[in-house]
Order: C-alpha cells, then sequence, then structure tokens
C-alpha cells in the first residue's frame, strides 16, 4: 500500500546484545523514479495543492514516521 | 579486518622536481573531496546501508584508501627533499612550522581535516547521492590537478586515479538503482 517504502530484513547475529529490529525501511521518494517531469500530468485542485505542497499526485510523497510504516508490514504494494 | 599488499594500487611517478605541485596535492589528502574523506564517509555509512549494497561500500572505502597511499606518495616524493627556501617558495612555510616535512591531513589551503567534510544521514538514498556528489567533486578535483602540472608522469597517476571515480560514480548510481527495486512484497514478520 506505500509504493514508497522498501523494506530490508537486516542481518541479526545470535550474539546480538539487544533485541534485534528484523525490518527496516527507507523511503524511495517519487523524485527518483520521475526523470524528467512530463507535461500534461493531472493535477490536484488548487485547494488540495495547497495542502499537499505540490500541483501534481505523481510528485506528492506522504511520509509515515519510522516505526510505523514497518507495523504496517508492507514494504510495496 | 582488511589484508594488506604492500605495493601501490598503481605505480606512482614524479618526474620533475616541483614542490609547489606537493601542496596542491593536498587537496587530495586532506581536503573535502579527498580520499580520507572518501574512505572514511564510505567505510561510516556501510553500518546503516541495506544489505544490498554494504559491500560496494565496503569495497569502494577500501579502495579510497590505495587511493590516499597514491597521493601520499606523490607528495612525499615532491617534498622529502625540498630544502627550506624551495618549501617556503612553495607555500608550504607554515607547513613546515607545523609539520616538518611530515604529511598531515589538510587541504591545499592548509586547513585541517575535519569530520564536518562528510556525512551519515542514515537515510539511504540521501547517503547514496551524497557519495555520488563526492565522487563527481573528486573527479573535478583530479580535472583542475591535472591541468596545474605539465609532468607526465604524475598526470599519468592522477589521470588513473579521475577515472576510478568514474568509475565509482556508476556503481553508486546503480546501487540507487537496487535499492529502488521492488524488494520484499508481502512478507510475514
Amino acid at each position: 500500500m506505500d509504493s514508497q517504502t522498501r523494506v530490508y530484513f537486516p542481518y541479526v547475529s545470535p550474539h546480538d546484545p539487544c533485541p534485534p529490529i528484523r525490518v527496516k525501511s527507507y523511503y524511495v521518494p517519487p523524485q527518483l523514479f520521475i526523470g524528467f517531469q512530463p507535461e500534461n500530468l493531472p493535477q490536484f485542485s488548487p485547494m488540495e495543492a495547497l495542502m499537499h505542497g505540490t500541483l501534481w499526485p505523481a510528485l506528492y510523497s506522504p511520509y509515515v514516521p519510522t516505526g510505523q510504516r514497518e507495523r504496517r508490514g508492507e514494504g510495496h504494494s | 579486518m582488511w589484508i594488506y599488499e604492500k605495493k601501490l594500487q598503481y605505480p606512482v611517478r614524479v618526474g620533475k622536481c616541483d614542490v609547489r605541485m606537493a601542496k596542491f596535492l593536498m587537496e587530495q589528502y586532506g581536503g573535502a573531496d579527498g580520499e580520507l574523506a572518501a574512505a572514511l564517509r564510505y567505510l561510516n555509512q556501510r553500518y546503516t546501508i541495506p544489505d544490498k549494497v554494504i559491500g560496494l561500500l565496503t569495497d569502494i572505502g577500501t579502495e579510497e584508501f590505495a587511493h590516499l597511499e597514491m597521493i601520499a606518495t606523490m607528495v612525499y616524493k615532491l617534498t622529502k627533499d625540498a630544502t627550506m627556501e624551495e618549501l617556503e617558495a612553495a607555500g608550504l612555510g607554515a607547513h613546515y612550522a607545523n609539520h616538518d616535512r611530515a604529511l598531515f591531513y589538510e587541504n591545499a589551503g592548509g586547513v585541517p581535516f575535519t569530520a564536518t567534510y562528510i556525512q551519515a544521514k542514515g537515510d539511504p538514498i540521501a547517503d547514496l547521492y551524497e557519495d555520488i556528489a563526492a565522487e563527481e567533486k573528486a573527479r573535478a578535483t583530479y580535472q583542475w590537478l591535472i591541468d596545474m602540472t605539465d609532468d607526465v608522469d604524475i598526470q599519468d597517476g592522477l589521470k588513473y586515479l579521475r577515472e576510478r571515480e568514474v568509475v565509482h560514480s556508476l556503481r553508486f548510481r546503480e546501487a540507487v538503482e537496487i535499492l529502488k527495486e521492488e524488494q520484499g512484497r508481502k512478507k510475514f514478520f
């Protein structure tokens, strides 16, 4: 459900002192995939654009805080 | 752990007694975009980068130390037999006052190395983009250094080092592509 996060499963040693965090995640924000922005992308309404910080849904990058996004259990869907 | 081979990655020849060039080469020794900064940056970032690219950072960080040795060798060859007058004329009088002929991690302007030259943001994309930028800046520095000397032997070594920056930059860009790929859909935790 969150196509902008990726998860990975870091190595966990049997000798680690603390309970392991088995899933870690990071963001891959949309600008990494657009290259040169094509013309005529769908747009938010002006009011939505003001709220989102961008005119284009394709550039919108919601941020789910670290810890919450892993618990959603989704890397990419 | 590392295994050390007692030879340079690429042979370093210096064909001309040119103390002035030693001062300029210091930019790649202890400068912000130099080999020390590069090695420390990559070998530190690797701990918190996704597993798939840890090895890349380890390998490139290690190679940067091999480059550091090459720069050190050039600087040493250019300064070891210089007289105090020659050092002073080359702008290395202050360096002599502080360090004799010892090498030190400073940039071409004599500013000492600082950890603020490097960053580890923890965000894999941010870190890899910094690494790409660092490689491009180092490539540019090598270009200007090549411009500043007519010693073909030094130029040869610097051209090799410049080429390695090109290769490393591409490897980091590939790492970004690897991290962009879909990983682990529908995992069970």
